[in-house]
């Protein structure tokens, strides 16, 4: 019987060296470079096979967890990283990320035609690829049948006139110490009231019913009235760009867009994505290359329908669902990154006492 | 030389060959990466406020006991049925009891969705029938939602935990009490109950302990008014940044974990009763009385409606699109499709990261066969340790179950720290899935094969000696077939536990080589009738593969046991 077990063991013990020795014999000759990113990062095969096969490298995309998740690992692994560049800190993270020292400067020469909304205050470390505006999305249909007229403004969801059974309202919202919309559109609300006024903001639409749930998916394919989830709410946080992918993912073809944002001045936040080489790269000189390729029109153009997010480069021509469906917010709300970082929390604790005693 | 074979000795009756290996792997991949990210953590700039942690703490406790109750009210009487009676679709039902197990805790949300949601089929029909304009029932985001879906989880734990002790019982036992003149209730209280205590007590801390540290089911089902521990080291580490305070709570979570596992320790202490266990289907036999039949059937309707109904539900919506005029919050249609199974095949974005759902399939399978073989030879040496050598129960049994208590986004943190820079990084080890996958299945494995270990007569094996079995053969023979309904039911809930996970392997796993549950999560993740479709296509393979692999595991272990 114990020669059965000696068995066991024996096998158990090789299962480590085992894998060890398969590791190395995937290794290949050929130049690597690592991307680490998070899980919502999409590209198009042939855009990578573009890079790789201009710089003979092979790309690899590291993905982990949500844009928290894989900045957290990034900061953890800050002294032996683990790849060469991080595509998906947004400027919520930024002013942190920059402050970990995570990233090694590197100013591609192309970034001069980038709009300055962008670029201002970035110091060189890191560069803008992408961005979307965090907007609540309505049902199109659900208002044209009332006669209702949408709302415009932040005010304008506090109205009587958009008010709803206690709890049951027509808006849903994120939770903003769980997800990042939730967090986007608290900040919104954050630059339009300031600090004074935000809290009292959140309290009258509590009375209007507003409804809180924990992540985008639940909002979006629960309670949001236009998705296939057909829930109650006519009003979610979302992004502009959302109206499009519905039209891309119809189930049926559609001729026009089920849903739309609310663009309005101060309504939505600018979620903008950075892309910075990690610091200790062994392939500096290949991650600049790669930096430079995500700002040309090939990378750029190939964004919106991968991900829905616009490009930063002006020059980069967009798809026809875009310019009909997607929209930009002409005045988005605006609040410093280091004010962001500084009060982050403070801010969420105080909303959470608010809406979720 | 007296001295090495005394060491030989010492080191035969320490029983380090049985525990040696499973508790270098726990070593490697659980202790290692814990102590080094709880150390980095507590080093890293962040406010700690102790009161913060206190809700959580509590509403932890309290979902959990309250949870564990309701999962033993409905489970222990399915589990009466099942190791007692025979009755048609028995097989089909056992089936379809262990697949809530698999569900990644996005699809049970999106099941329960279907089949409660304000636009589920349950509300559309009970709007129908009343002419209501507004969903009578509202499930989604209370607190009953939770229990709910923790009873769906983890009924599957007591049945086959206790099933398979209960159908080991020797039926005449019970008939000997009964024929002294014992009323049934006294017969079971007296002795059924007796024996069986110590697999209860087993499942019961099973499904506690999975409830304590339930995430997705709280976020997703609960919704934004509760928040468990996991909940908020979730928030505190990857959405503030705060590690030194996610490290104070995963540091609560795994004190808890230990106090109740110390906790678990005294109240199960006790001799083993040792029990001749019974050929399967011995002790089972057709329901009789108008009472037996009424149990029977209402423990069949229970069962259906927790389990099965959902998972229809969700089925459904994977092949019928539902259609609301557009607008229009009452009317709704519905067509028969196929089109989200079709549109899977589709790389329609030419991305780089599309897996066909075959893929992801074989992703899955292999990680869950190398899982099970894993976590099933750990997890028997480890009940053989503690069988055989009660002297190191006291202190291995914890320290085997403390991975139970692990924040998942702690021990992934530590995963990527510890493992940074060696050969076992996560970019170039694709075994830290399964190994992160058994870390997991191994607390099951071995709480459903221990309690009937210690249950097994030595005289068994020793009269197979005497009657001239060699000790491999008398193993072989007499044990593992004795307990091979157990080894079964560890090694189904480990292939399970393995298809369905997926807050590790989001963590660990490589984006071109996802499992089912990361590419379903993919399809959620944008707006879309055609993603959501999509999602509740793959969900629905995830389930029907995994009805077919538990099937099979059950015929091929009825055909090595030899008789059914």
């Amino acid at each position: 019987m114990k020669h059965i077990f000696f068995c066991f063991a024996f096998v158990c013990s090789l299962l480590l060296p085992a894998a060890c020795s398969r590791a190395e014999t995937t290794e290949t000759p050929q130049a690597v470079l690592t991307v680490m990113t998070h899980d919502s990062f999409a590209v198009s095969e042939e855009v990578v096979k573009i890079f790789e096969e201009q710089y003979d490298v092979t790309l690899v995309f590291l993905k982990s967890g949500d844009t928290g998740a894989a900045l957290n690992r990034a900061i953890l692994t800050r002294n032996n990283p683990e790849a060469d560049v991080f595509y998906g800190v947004d400027n919520t993270f930024l002013s942190r990320a920059v402050q970990e020292g995570i990233f090694e400067p590197y100013k591609p020469s192309t970034l001069a035609d980038i709009p300055e909304e962008f670029t201002a205050g970035l110091a060189g470390m890191v560069t803008p690829v992408d961005f979307a505006d965090v907007c609540i999305n309505y049902d199109k249909a659900w208002f044209a049948e009332r006669g209702l007229a949408v709302p415009k403004s932040l005010a304008d969801l506090a109205k009587t006139a958009y008010k709803g059974e206690p709890g049951n309202g027509l808006l849903v919202v994120e939770n903003p110490a769980t997800s990042s919309p939730g967090l986007a559109f608290l900040l919104t609300t954050i630059a339009e009231y300031g600090e004074a006024g935000y809290l009292d903001y959140w309290r009258s639409l509590k009375q209007n019913g507003v409804v809180v749930v924990n992540d985008w998916e639940t909002a979006y394919y629960t309670n949001f009235s236009a998705s296939s989830g057909r829930g109650l709410q006519p009003m979610v946080v979302s992004y502009a760009t959302s109206p499009a992918a519905e039209v891309v993912f119809a189930a049926e073809p559609l001729s026009d867009a089920p849903t739309a944002s609310i663009t309005g001045e101060n309504t939505c936040f600018r979620q903008v994505e950075y892309a910075g080489i990690l610091k200790g790269t062994t392939q500096l000189e290949l991650a600049q290359r790669f930096i430079d390729f995500m700002l040309s029109p090939v990378f750029q153009e190939d964004l919106p329908l991968q991900m829905f997010v616009y490009p930063v480069n002006p020059a980069a021509d967009l798809p026809e669902i875009f310019t009909k469906y997607a929209a930009r917010a002409e005045e988005p709300a605006r609040l410093d990154p280091v004010l962001i970082s500084k009060n982050r929390e403070e801010w969420i604790a105080a909303w959470s006492r608010v809406m979720l005693p | 030389m007296r001295m090495v074979r005394g060491l030989v000795k010492a080191f035969k009756s320490s029983g380090v060959l049985l525990w040696g290996a499973p508790l270098a792997l726990l070593l490697v991949f659980f202790f290692v990466p814990m102590a080094a990210i709880l150390k980095v953590m507590f080093e890293r700039s962040g406010a700690i406020v102790f009161t913060d942690t206190l809700r959580p703490l509590g509403f932890t406790f309290y979902q959990a006991a309250l949870s564990t109750v309701l999962t033993l009210l409905l489970g222990l009487p399915a589990a009466y049925v099942f190791a007692r009676y025979d009755f048609p679709g028995k097989h089909l039902m056992r089936t379809l009891n262990m697949l809530p197990f698999i569900l990644p805790t996005v699809v049970t949300a999106a099941a329960f969705n279907a089949l409660l949601g304000p636009r589920g089929w349950v509300n559309l029909l009970l709007m129908q029938i009343t002419g209501l304009q507004v969903p009578p029932v509202t499930f989604l985001n209370t607190f009953t939602a939770i229990l709910v879906a923790h009873v769906f989880y983890n009924l599957a734990i007591i049945i086959r935990v206790v099933g398979s002790a209960w159908s080991q019982l020797d039926p005449r036992l019970e008939n000997s009490a009964r024929v002294l003149g014992a009323s049934p209730r006294r017969a079971f209280r007296e002795v059924i109950f007796p024996i069986l205590r110590r697999p209860i007590l087993s499942a019961a801390l099973l499904v506690f302990l999975f409830d304590f540290t339930s995430f997705g089911v709280i976020l997703m089902l609960g919704g934004a008014g509760f928040a468990t521990l996991e909940v908020a080291i979730y928030s505190q580490a990857l959405h503030f940044l705060n590690l030194p305070m996610a490290g104070l709570l995963s540091v609560m979570q795994l004190a808890s974990t230990l106090i109740i596992l110390l906790l678990y320790g005294r109240v199960s202490h006790g001799e083993d009763v040792p029990l001749f266990p019974r050929l399967h289907g011995e002790g089972t036999r057709k329901p009789r009385t108008l009472l037996e039949k009424w149990i029977v059937a209402s423990v069949i309707v229970l069962l259906f409606l927790f389990q099965v109904l959902p998972l229809l539900a969700l089925a459904g919506r994977s092949v019928i699109r539902v259609e609301a005029e557009r607008g229009q919050r009452t009317e709704v249609q519905a067509g028969f499709t196929l089109d989200y199974y079709r549109e899977l095949f589709i790389n329609r974005q030419q991305s780089i990261f599309y897996v066909p759902p075959s893929r992801a399939v074989v992703n899955s399978m292999r990680y869950a066969g190398i899982t099970t073989v894993i976590s099933v030879t750990a997890g028997t040496l480890l009940a053989y340790a503690l069988v055989k050598r009660p002297r190191i129960r006291r202190w291995l049994d914890p320290l085997v179950m403390l991975p139970f208590g692990a924040s998942a986004v702690t021990l992934g943190l530590g995963f990527i720290i510890a493992f940074n820079g060696t050969r076992l990084s996560s970019t170039s080890l694709p075994w830290l899935v399964p190994l992160a996958h058994s870390l997991i299945a191994m607390p099951f494995v071995l709480r459903t094969i221990q309690p009937v270990l210690a249950s097994l007569p030595e005289s068994l094996r020793q009269s197979a000696a005497v009657l001239g079995a060699s000790p491999l053969r008398a193993w072989w023979e007499v044990e593992v077939k004795l307990i091979s309904r157990s080894l079964l039911a560890g090694g189904l809930f480990a292939f399970t536990i393995s298809l369905g996970e997926f807050g590790a392997t989001s963590f660990i796993s490589r984006p071109e080589n996802p499992t089912l549950p990361v590419a379903i999560f993919r399809y959620l993740g944008q707006p879309g009738g055609l993603n959501y479709g999509q999602a509740m296509a793959m969900a629905t393979i995830l389930i029907l593969i995994c009805a077919i692999s538990i099937a099979l595991l059950e015929r091929l272990s009825h055909a090595f046991v030899g008789n059914d």
